[in-house]
């Protein structure tokens, strides 16, 4: 664990070391469930759901609503500027103009900032998705399946499996006529390639998951029972 | 015009957002930044809705003393007490908030995540079977990525014999392979289809023919 905090102890103990304690606590109380549900396991659940919207409160605070609205009304020196910038006040009203939801009589205008917010970001999807993803991907796909000089036989056949796959795919999709005939054929293909790719994507989650608990072993085996129980009790019986 | 003002904000958003990405004068791409920002704004606003409606039903649960009150007590407690810490004192590193991130909400968030790993193995225990050729297909790429990636199983498993020795030497290349072609060619379809269906459904938000998250399309009023 990197170490900080100005105040490094409380009642003689550092803070680190607490911090340590109190992480294999929660790690522990959160295992427990493993077992069967139990008070433990619920407080530690608890703690998690206000520490973590309380902390998107706060990032939200200081990365968003102080840089953007706060310093250029109020500090403008800080945000760089010489003079307030009023115009900061068009979505700061636009924000509060969502608490209108609490008034049943002008909750009409709490439209407004969701008509604003959905206009920004329909608008900058169209050309992103266009430049972002479609683009790149069917440059992507246009791939040689032919093997020649500047590919060999294998790389060539996998290729034209790709190609093959983008276009079953996109055929098993296609729900404007009924999958019969040739579209029937080529859409039951393509359902083997999404299960192949559902497949892969479950193992790469299994093993995600896995390597996030083999690093809560680790934290509890090297940081917490080894330096802060094992060793200590060792020490003590003068091992 | 309770439903005609935000049908024209959101026209007027979007096709400025649309076509200033077409023309990159500075001018445009300063209020190209600027909207964004203002996007961030009121988005911060709508946290606020979030967190009270997060406020409301624990506050409610405590006022009625439901099953399990006390926990919403600690879910309040614990927020309150990071706000206060990390609006007080402030997020940078070696401050409360910052400790309380490290030692409280990443042990939590870790943890609560590798606890999928346990029952995400016994679904797939009870749930996966060879029963079509579909599911056999899901199986053998699940094994053969998770094999992959961690090839050393395959050496305890089946000891360095011939066989274990050359499986563990070709499998990360299979799950590459498998990675690269078959599940990129479906990824890719899958793509292909949401950014087509993103498209299409900006285009009906910025015309005004999706109206639902202006709740309904009745206006409520003239």
């Amino acid at each position: 664990m990197p170490e900080v905090l100005p105040a490094t102890e409380i009642f003689g103990v550092s803070v680190e070391i607490i911090g340590v304690w109190l992480a294999a606590f929660l790690t522990l109380a959160i295992f427990s469930f493993l077992y069967q549900d139990n008070p433990v396991y619920k407080l530690a659940e608890h703690i998690f759901v206000g520490i973590s919207a309380g902390y998107g409160v706060v990032i939200t605070w200081h990365e968003a609503v102080i840089p953007l609205l706060i310093n250029p009304l109020f500090r403008p020196e800080q945000a760089g500027l010489e003079a307030p910038n009023y115009v900061v006040l068009v979505p700061g009203v636009l924000g509060l103009l969502m608490f209108s939801r609490f008034v049943p009589r002008y909750d009409w205008l709490s439209r407004w900032p969701i008509a604003f917010v959905m206009g920004l970001y329909s608008g900058l999807t169209i050309p992103s998705s266009v430049q972002g993803f479609l683009l790149p991907q069917l440059h992507a796909t246009l791939l040689p399946i032919w093997p020649g000089v500047e590919i060999n036989a294998w790389t060539a056949v996998s290729n034209f499996l790709l190609v093959t796959g983008v276009v079953c795919t996109l055929a098993y999709f296609y729900f404007s006529r009924e999958h019969r005939g040739a579209l029937g054929a080529v859409s039951t293909v393509g359902i083997f390639f999404l299960m192949v790719a559902f497949g892969a994507g479950f193992g790469n989650t299994v093993m995600a998951r896995v390597s996030l608990l083999i690093g809560r072993v680790q934290f509890l085996y090297h940081d917490w029972w080894f330096p802060h129980v094992l060793e200590p009790l060792m020490q003590l019986l003068g091992g | 015009m309770r439903l005609q003002i935000p049908l024209v904000i959101t026209f007027l958003a979007g096709l400025f957002m649309a076509v200033q990405w077409f023309v990159p004068h500075e001018l445009g791409v300063t209020v190209y930044n600027e909207l964004l920002n203002w996007g961030r704004i009121v988005a911060a606003f709508a946290l606020v809705l979030g967190i009270q409606s997060l406020l409301r039903t624990h506050v409610e649960k405590i006022r009625r003393q439901r099953e399990d009150w006390p926990y919403s007590a600690v879910a309040i407690a614990s927020f309150v007490l990071m706000v206060v810490v990390g609006i007080g004192w402030g997020h940078e590193r070696g401050t409360g908030f910052d400790w309380i991130f490290r030692h409280v909400q990443v042990p939590l968030d870790a943890t609560m995540f590798s606890l999928l790993a346990f029952f995400i193995a016994s679904a797939a225990f009870r749930t996966f079977r060879a029963r079509s050729t579909e599911a056999t297909l899901l199986l053998v790429a699940a094994i053969v990525v998770m094999l992959g990636r961690v090839p050393e199983t395959l050496i305890v498993v089946l000891g360095e014999t011939r066989p274990g020795l050359w499986m563990h030497a070709v499998m990360p290349d299979v799950s590459e392979w498998i990675m690269d072609f078959p599940t990129n060619a479906a990824k890719r379809g899958i793509i292909f289809g949401v950014s087509l269906g993103s498209i299409a459904t900006a285009l009906r938000i910025l015309l005004g023919i999706e109206r639902s998250h202006l709740g309904g399309g009745g206006g409520g009023g003239p």
